[in-house]
């Protein structure tokens, strides 16, 4: 079987490359256990490096843009004296990111014998054809390194980006279950976590060594302050299921793991957030919880926790989808943005400037950003006194899929009285939409079916909603008006009734 | 006991196609396709392709050494278009190169210049101009015309089923190695290894024994393997045959979604009369089946499509009428049922719409014509060991059936925004390949002399749990330890002319033959131990658990000792058997006779609660009943039961196929087009298997699992349609699946008064992305 060959150039050897054969200053990471460096193209994905380069194959290719799972691996990266682990798609994740972490394939997790994730799911036939397997013991391995709570509930919404075609997903939801029964009370929280997590033979020994190692290691990706010439990678959870080939011959720059653009806070009446926080950071904030306590819930309708992993804040705005969940949240939170010099280094500080996020979209994927300008963080208003939030979408499919319509709405009620209403709507315009002239109606006026229903029919005048594979435009019409309903049918369930809502019901 | 290769799959240590370790020198290659449905080649030009970047050979239709033909059932299909592209998604050219990055970069340097031709996309349209993949066919019983005079009420009406993409989640793929003498031997994800050695060695001109095929295992399949596995090993095949290299071809998600066919989409008509009471006097039928461009397995789906029609019950005058129709769509092909839930579905319909008519509940006419033992099937088979009825009788035992339709009717009467909806869904389904001389199969069977025992047969593993089936069939009948036995790659050169891993029929067909061979195995073991003991009467032999009884009594003797000294007696350690089922025929010509060994029967429910503000829907519960013999592994079983029924609820209530005008996929993604996931399935699934229910004729008593569970998906449909009626019961819903939010969301607000003013939508860009 063994066949002489001929030599092969190493430029068109492999797509991992840089096309023009250049390669790029070395990363150093941890994989399982082993110290990896590699000059590989930060931009090449890292299920390539690890099927083609590294012939680990128990991470599977799927459909390479994060719908299935089968692909997931464990990011860990230094938080503290500890290291933070995420399950998180290796189809979507660019080489680059790597630099100084620790990547977890289904291999670093074996060791002699099953593991007890690995024996349950043999224990209760959650396995069948074995190819999305490998992504659900390693989806679950990083529940357990969360810290998350061991409820099945909570394991269950761990293997929400997987997909199984066989099982019907019951015996997974056995398995799932039983391990969530099986470890409550038995892990420790915080520091002690990933001593309890190999004690009970969760994870393999090395782990233990792996803070210390990663401490020692040299990233070899020194974050430049100077983003004029880059790909700014926020998340790119988009980006690279659009045009992974383009970005393996560019400079990329990776905004979510930088600090000057991350994290969650309050600063005066304003709450702040980096453009480069997670949306799972956005789904766990306590900042936010405070403010609106029912957000967790809109988050579990928004992508997967692998991709939420990855997604930005900021890449959701920027990236200008008429769709885009998070934007549609926060027009409904009246969120404005900051914008600043690409060059960070810059001495100009008047370069900073302020934008309504309802006005930053001009188009179709259009927005109005300058060249020189990155986003670098959104802030809203903190709601003064009592304020409601609802985030509404409707798809084809509940979880992991792009909305049919989404809508937001806050509104500040007092004694039957709307004092002010913010109002956005998606996949009903070439642009996430506020609608600016449904909201100004509401405000000011009664909480009162009629007004709800004037409401919906001016919002239905704001929208231009057209046909696609994920709705008709009749439909959107439709559904945007049932969502402004189910607004109020939601958070005023005591003044509102849905029989009074319905047309021709009066 | 649990799946044997489970644990291998939980560490990513199992191997499939794209695994496996690449042999030197290894090439990819990549397939250049049609982008029309319809249209007449006017260029090809390959010319700078084939001098780009890596690429070591591009090959059209002129370069295929033998027949550029992949049809089997009717040779109908080129391998690589030569003239006229009948699909969007036709290969057309084929690019070999050092890498799949090379390959694909080179696709765009082929110049390929179409004229377009017009294109036929729906089945009534392609019928109307005689274009059949074969004449149609009709079953018939009684006598039709004559009965509808004897019936109280006449409903007719028309009936749409969707399509359905596999979702194997391991793509289509091959690794194909030349060897010496021009030997190819091919690594394929396929359930059909003579298929794939037979068109193979047809399109290289070779003998069939130059060709090899070997199957460790498949990532899924689901029938989507069972023809159209074979074009990409044909392919990859082609390329190593030509350029004497390795070469690899694994479809990326997206082409596998554009290039691929899937369920058959069915557009059928039915008339159904009934007496006041809800018996069933005469059902008429035609289903228009939307074949695709070609045959593939199509004529063999309408068969399976006309042996349903009646379902689960009893009609006394049937007529059922198919007919395949030629679309401009890729070829449509196996899934899992195989025509059979496209036909049982119609059926239904049409119950559906006689209970309306007759102000009856559905199950009250489900349950008054439901088969009984003896009753005859349109094809003048007579159901035998018929437990239609023993299976609706415990689920109301079980489930208490009647109680949770008097809950729903409350929760209906006092909730307006939500509705809940209730369905019982029995099914009945025949197994056997319904092409009699598929029913066979062989196994081979050695014991090495340490005692290990390897088996091969012709089925192929792919998550059904064959191959734990057959390794529990082997160390039954030799009475080893599980462990002293493997179960080998499905190989042609181990096992010959293997029929296609489909059916539902493997371990059935293959446990069989492996049972025959173990049982030659321990003829000639009794003789040899008899002889050990210096006895004279083997049939006093026994093998108990590896040691040797004889006349009842333990003895020194096991099966570590015998083996070797078997051996050292020049003992034949092998054995190979061949299984065929036993009488089973069927007479085309009069469309009569036995073409099914037995039938599965059972029965489920399904509740689902419908969201009537934003048209969503869930399903609470599905409960099931099912007749699977005796379960020679529950574990698996249950798994093919879940996995079934929500591989049809998906079928029924959420996967859409969308196609523009011209015949492009645009669910062409796993963004676009959406499979079940975790939260979507039943929140409660109960399976629970008919007791006291042997089954003399299949593998250990059992019943074949793999299809029938599909279709208690159907009760999706109509649980969802009567949570729907719930809410406007002034409304007659258009029968057509599958159920999906937005048509959920129109339905219900079908028609309702509004001043609302309507805004003309401008096209343009596709907004959701």
């Amino acid at each position: 079987m063994i066949i002489p060959s001929e030599p092969i150039a190493a430029k068109d050897r492999d797509g991992l490359y840089y096309k023009e054969g250049k390669m790029s200053r070395p990363i150093n990471f941890i994989l399982n256990d082993r110290t990896v460096r590699t000059s590989l193209s930060p931009g090449s994905v890292v299920l390539d490096f690890l099927r083609r380069e590294m012939r680990l194959t128990g991470t599977k290719e799927g459909c390479r843009e994060g719908d299935c799972g089968a692909c997931l691996v464990l990011l860990g990266e230094p938080d503290g004296d500890k290291i933070s682990y995420r399950a998180v798609n290796s189809c979507l994740l660019p080489l680059g990111e790597l630099a100084g972490k620790h990547l977890v394939t289904i291999e670093g997790l074996n060791e002699d014998g099953l593991n007890p994730v690995q024996q349950m799911f043999v224990d209760e036939g959650a396995v069948q054809c074995g190819f999305c397997t490998p992504g659900f013991i390693v989806t679950l391995a990083g529940f357990f390194l969360s810290g998350r709570d061991l409820t099945e509930e909570e394991t269950v919404e761990a293997a929400a980006g997987n997909i199984c075609r066989c099982t019907g997903y019951a015996s997974i939801k056995r398995a799932a279950g039983r391990l969530a029964k099986d470890f409550a009370g038995k892990l420790k929280n915080g520091r002690g976590r990933l001593k309890s997590l190999v004690e009970q033979r969760l994870l393999p020994p090395y782990f233990r060594k792996i803070p210390g190692r990663l401490q020692a290691l040299e990233a070899g990706h020194e974050p430049t302050a100077d983003l004029r010439k880059s790909v700014l990678v926020a998340g790119g959870t988009d980006l690279f299921v659009q045009k992974p080939g383009e970005l393996l011959a560019r400079d990329l720059e990776f905004i979510s793991g930088r600090k000057e653009f991350n994290g969650i806070r309050k600063s005066g009446n304003r709450c702040l957030i980096g453009a480069g926080t997670t949306l799972e950071d956005m789904r766990h904030s306590a900042v936010l919880q405070e403010l609106f306590p029912g957000l967790p819930d809109f988050f579990k309708l928004i992508a997967s926790s692998p991709i939420r992993q990855r997604a930005t804040v900021g890449g959701n705005i920027v990236n200008a989808s008429p769709i885009g969940d998070v934007t549609i949240l926060l027009l409904a939170l009246d969120a404005s943005l900051s914008l600043i010099n690409r060059n960070l280094t810059s001495p100009d500080p008047g370069v900073r400037r302020e934008i309504a996020l309802k006005d930053f979209f001009k188009g179709y994927k259009e927005l109005d950003l300058g060249e020189e300008e990155i986003l670098e963080q959104v802030s809203f208003p903190v709601p003064e006194g009592e304020s409601f939030l609802n985030f509404e979408k409707v798809s084809r499919r509940r979880h992991l899929d792009i909305a049919g319509v989404n809508s937001a709405v806050q509104l500040r009620v007092q004694e039957g009285t709307i004092l002010s209403a913010h109002l956005s709507a998606g996949g009903v315009a070439p642009v996430p939409l506020y609608l600016a002239r449904a909201a100004g109606f509401l405000a000011g006026r009664a909480l009162a079916p009629a007004n709800i229903r004037e409401a919906a029919y001016i919002a239905d005048e704001e929208i231009s909603p057209i046909s696609d594979v994920r709705g008709t435009a009749e439909y959107r019409r439709l559904l945007l008006r049932q969502l402004i309903f189910a607004h109020f049918l939601t958070l005023f369930p005591a003044e509102v009734k849905f029989e009074e809502l319905q047309l021709g019901e009066e | 006991m649990e799946n044997l290769d489970a644990a291998l799959h939980t560490r990513g240590e199992s191997r499939f196609v794209d695994d496996f370790p690449h042999p030197e020198g290894l090439l990819f290659a990549a397939p250049l396709v049609s982008p029309v449905a319809h249209g007449r080649i006017k260029v090809l030009d390959t010319g700078p392709a084939r001098s780009a970047d890596g690429v070591r050979g591009v090959f059209t239709a002129g370069d295929i050494p033998g027949e550029n033909q992949v049809g089997m059932i009717i040779p109908d299909e080129a391998l690589l278009a030569d003239c006229i592209v009948h699909h969007v998604g036709q290969p057309v050219a084929l690019v070999a190169a050092v890498s799949e990055e090379c390959a694909r970069e080179a696709l765009k340097q082929i110049r390929l210049e179409i004229e377009e031709l017009p294109a036929v996309l729906d089945p009534r349209q392609a019928a109307a101009r005689g274009e059949l993949i074969v004449p149609s066919r009709t079953f018939s019983l009684g006598d039709v015309g004559g009965a509808w005079n004897k019936c109280d009420v006449i409903v007719a009406g028309k009936v749409e089923s969707g399509g359905q993409e596999h979702v194997y989640l391991e793509t289509q793929g091959t690794l194909a190695i030349h060897e010496e003498e021009g030997r190819i031997k091919l690594i394929s994800a396929t359930q059909s290894l003579t298929v794939v050695q037979k068109a193979v060695a047809r399109l290289l001109g070779l003998p069939m024994h130059k060709v090899e095929v070997d199957v460790l295992r498949l990532g899924g399949a689901f029938g989507g393997k069972e023809d159209q596995a074979t074009p990409w090993a044909c392919m990859a095949a082609l390329a190593a045959h030509l350029l004497k290299k390795p070469v690899k071809i694994v479809l990326h998600r997206h082409d596998d979604m554009c290039l691929t066919g899937k369920r058959h989409p069915y557009s059928s008509d039915f008339k159904i009369g009934l007496k006041e009471g809800g018996e069933i006097i005469a059902y008429e039928v035609t289903f228009y089946q939307n074949a695709g461009a070609a045959a593939d397995l199509s004529p063999a789906i309408m068969e399976r499509t006309m042996f349903h029609a009646t379902g689960s019950y009893f009609i006394p005058n049937v007529r059922a009428t198919a007919v395949s129709c030629r679309t401009n769509l890729p070829p449509n092909t196996a899934f899992r049922g195989f025509g059979a839930p496209q036909a049982m579905f119609v059926m239904e319909a049409a119950i559906s719409r006689a209970a309306k008519a007759l102000g009856l509940e559905p199950a009250v006419i489900q349950e008054k014509n439901l088969l009984k033992e003896g009753d005859m099937f349109p094809y003048g088979m007579a159901a035998e060991n018929c437990r239609a009825r023993s299976c609706w009788e415990t689920v109301e035992e079980k489930y208490g059936f009647v109680k949770i339709r008097q809950r729903v009717t409350e929760f209906n009467a006092s909730n307006r925004m939500k509705k809940k909806g209730l369905a019982l869904m029995p099914i009945c389904f025949g197994i056997s390949f319904t092409n009699i001389a598929l029913n066979q199969a062989g196994a081979l069977v050695h014991i090495y002399t340490d005692g290990s025992i390897s088996v091969s047969t012709a089925a192929v593993e792919m998550g059904q749990g064959v191959k734990t089936k057959i390794i529990q069939v082997a160390a039954r009948t030799l009475s080893t330890d599980i462990n002293r036995i493997r179960v080998e790659s499905t190989n042609t050169t181990r096992v010959a002319n293997t029929s296609p891993t489909a059916a539902s029929s493997a371990a059935d067909l293959n446990g069989k033959a492996v049972e025959l061979a173990c049982r030659s195995l321990l003829k000639r073991l009794k003789a040899a131990a008899a002889e050990d003991l210096g006895e004279t009467e083997p049939e006093k032999v026994e093998i108990k658990k590896e040691v040797v009884f004889f006349a009842g009594r333990k003895t020194h003797l096991t099966w570590e000792k015998l083996i070797p000294s078997m051996y050292a007696r020049r003992i034949n350690l092998s054995a190979q058997a061949h299984y065929a089922t036993p009488g089973i025929y069927f007479d085309k010509k009069r469309e009569k006779g036995r073409p099914f060994f037995y039938h599965v029967y059972g029965t489920a429910i399904t509740e689902v609660t419908l969201d009537c503000l934003r048209g969503t829907y869930e399903v609470d519960s599905v409960k099931a009943v099912h007749d699977c013999g005796r379960s020679i592994n529950p574990l698996i079983d249950r798994g093919q039961a879940e996995g079934g029924i929500v591989q049809g609820l998906g079928w029924m209530i959420l996967e859409e196929l969308q196609y523009s005008e011209d015949g492009r996929l645009l669910t062409d993604s796993l963004s676009t087009y959406k499979v079940p996931d975790i939260y979507f399935v039943p929140r409660e699934t109960e399976v629970h298997f008919l007791e006291n229910s042997d089954n003399p004729l299949g593998i250990l008593n059992s019943k074949a699992i793999g299809e029938p569970p599909f279709m208690y998906g159907i009760g999706g449909f109509f649980a969802l349609l009567r949570a729907m009626e719930a809410f406007r019961p002034d409304l007659e819903f258009a029968l057509s699946a599958p159920l999906t939010p937005e048509k959920v969301l129109l339905t219900l607000y079908q028609g309702e008064e509004t001043e609302r003013p309507t805004y003309k939508s401008k096209e343009g860009k596709a907004f959701s992305k």
